[in-house]
């Protein structure tokens, strides 16, 4: 029987509606649809989309499994390398890492491995379903720092392994970019919740509302009989673009834009607290998957018109092209080719955002084209909120209060790639820490990755 | 939850707590603040420390009942708990090495300026005050603040206590007299800050301020509290809370300040609406 070279859709909330809502945009497959796309699958003898996986995912083991029907062993095969599938069949960027060296891309799409991977999250956590793990305490006490992907993924693998786990978490809440960053509509906060939940029943202690670094140092930590200390603290500052009027009221930091918005519940104000200003022309400045979500969620917060701003063309955007699209068809308005050089200002508040049109020169050290500006193109954006999504620089706080600590120019944490070892006995680090923003599968796989190597530091020890 | 193990009413609408807090006292240092949220779905909202011990674990925060958060907060009573409170935050204020210091404080800013001159105090240095309030209820911590300094001033807007005026009056008055400072530290509402700023420039006075603006992570995440210092963009929860007062853009930092002023307003009313 001839393969099918088309995926099965997955059905999503109509857009005219999900453009006013909070509610996740992708609706997932049901059973019969999940079946007939692992059907799909080739079941390759040398399973390229593995070596794609930053977690290493068994993905033909499992897929096999959904073909037979029998979704619990798929959760099973999955939850041996990654402990929160849930999340990863949401957020992952599939069509880089699984998806991409599926054989099925060279005639036509690939597997949707990351939409079966959520199917099956989703099926086995409605029915309860969960993985039995017999933990056997070891006695020893490792302290994760930051309770993003990174120091899940961490936690739950040493907890697994028998390891006394305390996560310090500096937020209220934890889940890191999962609960702050990372809107609803993309990934609904309660399944975060019900991953956390899992990984407080293999043992796993959180304790919020504490900032290594300020409340408690690293060395401290070592010093209370912590054998290893993992630092998974993520991204810090938010850059600014240095242009002027980037002060004016209603000129938001993504960050600051998203967190009110998602930890803090600003959509629901008055009845939560926190208040966000409803722009009625918004300006979103970045092309990544964070301009996407803040250009989204300006929209859902009753935005008229809502713009994304970016220097170079489309094809150079460094956001997923699922959120690119999904972005479009809710209506953002997509200025490619254009930068904004001023937020112009009038008593105090964002009047417009004075921007040049650029044009693609020749490539930069990054390999994509430099935008050059084009003289004379300037022009004024009639915008009453702009939000500036150019990225992050790390948190100073434990690389400042850490003596021995290395850390790159720009602030990263220095490691070993393999190892996730930092120039400190005994202290880890993953994530955006090391790598600046990146994605939620890759400070997995670091937490993963140091996980393992003090696995075997410590059981070499009494 | 974070139990207040004492509550005291220190002047109309301002309130000092008393809160159990161990991983924020072990740290805490003069000049670095918390942040706190009340209960669940509450804002989360900065409030510098004004004292702090660190074998029995607490600390105690001085507020005024201004927004809705404040006044949410003053309803809870001994005994009770906050929801969340986290800390210490923001650098300590740089104090070692002066030798006289004059400290500065208006209103409810007396209460971080306080451990200040604690501090100063106990290392020996040479510490003048001056201290302005409303009128002679407002003022707070006037007993604390009288042992622990060489000259106290006291200034009332409305004259029924201490001296009628301003603390920059005051202020004026000393440094005309010749007094020499090698440090001015100034707390108190924005404008208050700027002016004494301004005069200790034409005296060549280094001048050290404390800024409070509105903050949503105070680690250094959303940047919400930036505050322009000598044409560059500083962040208050990381780089200060502390600024060289010469240096700030005081009429950015009110306008930011007012950023959501009406969304407070029509908050506030909502709750006295249902009986707040």
């Amino acid at each position: 029987m001839a393969v099918n070279l088309n995926r099965v859709p997955m059905r999503e909330q109509d857009p005219e509606v999900r453009r006013r809502n909070f509610d996740e945009v992708a609706l997932g497959y049901t059973l019969e649809e999940a079946v007939q796309e692992a059907k799909r699958c080739l079941q390759c003898k040398k399973p390229m989309c593995v070596e794609g996986c930053p977690v290493n995912v068994r993905i033909p083991q499992f897929i096999a499994a959904i073909v037979e029907g029998n979704i619990e062993e798929a959760f099973r095969i999955i939850r041996q390398t990654n402990n929160l599938p849930a999340i990863c069949g949401r957020v992952c960027p599939q069509e880089t890492q699984c998806e991409q060296r599926c054989v099925l891309g060279r005639r036509g799409q690939p597997v949707a491995i990351g939409r079966l991977e959520r199917f099956v999250a989703d099926y086995c956590m409605e029915k309860g379903i969960e993985d039995e793990v017999e933990v056997k305490p070891n006695g020893k006490k490792v302290a994760i720092v930051g309770a993003g992907p990174a120091g899940l993924t961490a936690a739950a693998d040493l907890a697994k392994l028998g390891y006394d786990v305390t996560i310090f978490e500096a937020f209220h809440e934890p889940g890191g970019v999962l609960i702050y960053g990372i809107p609803e509509f993309r990934l609904p906060k309660s399944l975060v919740k019900r991953e956390i939940e899992g990984l407080k029943k293999l043992g796993v202690k959180i304790l919020t509302n504490v900032i290594v670094g300020k409340s408690i140092t690293i060395d401290e930590l070592l010093e209370e009989g912590y054998k290893a200390v993992f630092i998974g603290s993520g991204a810090g500052l938010p850059k600014f673009m240095g242009i002027p009027g980037e002060n004016l009221n209603g000129v938001y930091s993504a960050n600051e834009f998203l967190t009110r918005i998602n930890l803090m519940k600003a959509y629901d104000f008055p009845n939560s607290h926190t208040p966000i200003k409803r722009g009625k022309k918004v300006a979103v400045v970045g092309g990544g998957n964070v301009a996407m979500d803040a250009a989204r969620s300006a929209l859902r917060l009753g935005a008229d018109e809502v713009h994304i701003v970016y220097r170079r063309s489309e094809a150079e955007m460094p956001a997923r092209l699922e959120e690119i699209h999904h972005a479009k068809e809710e209506g953002i308005i997509f200025d490619v080719l254009t930068n904004p050089i001023e937020v112009l200002g009038e008593d105090g508040w964002v009047k417009g955002l004075k921007c040049i049109r650029m044009k693609l020169g020749e490539p930069d050290e990054s390999g994509r084209r430099r935008p050059i500006p084009i003289e004379g193109s300037e022009f004024v954006m009639d915008v009453d909120t702009v939000i500036i999504a150019i990225g992050t620089s790390p948190n100073p706080l434990i690389a400042s209060t850490t003596p021995g600590l290395a850390v790159q120019k720009w602030g990263g944490i220095i490691v070993d790639e393999e190892t996730c070892a930092t120039s400190k006995d005994r202290v880890y680090a993953g994530g955006d820490a090391v790598t600046g923003a990146a994605t939620v599968i890759l400070a997995m796989g670091a937490g993963k990755r140091a996980a393992k190597a003090i696995h075997e530091r410590l059981s070499k020890e009494e | 939850m974070y139990r207040i193990l004492r509550k005291e009413k220190l002047a109309p609408g301002i309130w000092l707590m008393k809160v159990m807090a161990p991983f924020v006292a072990r740290r805490a240092m003069p000049g670095q603040f918390i942040i706190l949220r009340v209960k669940e779905g509450g804002e989360r909202i900065p409030l510098t420390i004004a004292d702090y011990d660190r074998q029995e674990g607490w600390v105690t925060i001085i507020f005024q009942e201004v927004g809705l958060t404040t006044r949410l907060l003053a309803k809870l009573n001994e005994g009770d708990g906050i929801l969340d409170f986290v800390g210490p935050l923001g650098r300590a204020s740089e104090l070692d090495g002066l030798k006289r210091v004059l400290c500065i404080g208006g209103g409810v800013g007396v209460a971080p300026l306080y451990p200040q001159v604690k501090y100063l105090w106990e290392k020996g240095t040479s510490v003048d005050v001056i201290v302005g309030a409303r009128s002679k209820e407002y003022l707070i911590l006037e007993k604390e603040i009288r042992g622990i300094c060489n000259n106290l001033y006291i200034t009332t807007d409305d004259g029924s206590y201490g001296r009628k005026g301003f603390v920059s009056d005051v202020l004026k008055e000393l440094l005309d007299q010749g007094n020499v400072y090698d440090r001015v530290i100034a707390i108190g509402p924005l404008i208050m800050m700027k002016v004494v700023s301004e005069i200790t420039k034409q005296y060549n006075v280094p001048t050290v301020v404390s800024m409070n603006p509105i903050m949503v992570d105070g680690t250094g995440m959303c940047g919400g509290c930036r505050v322009t210092v000598g044409g560059e963009v500083r962040y208050a929860c990381v780089d200060g809370p502390d600024f060289d007062g010469h240096l700030v853009d005081f009429d950015e930092a009110m306008r930011r300040q007012r950023m959501y002023r009406e969304e407070e307003q029509h908050i506030c009313k909502l709750m006295e609406k249902e009986g707040l």
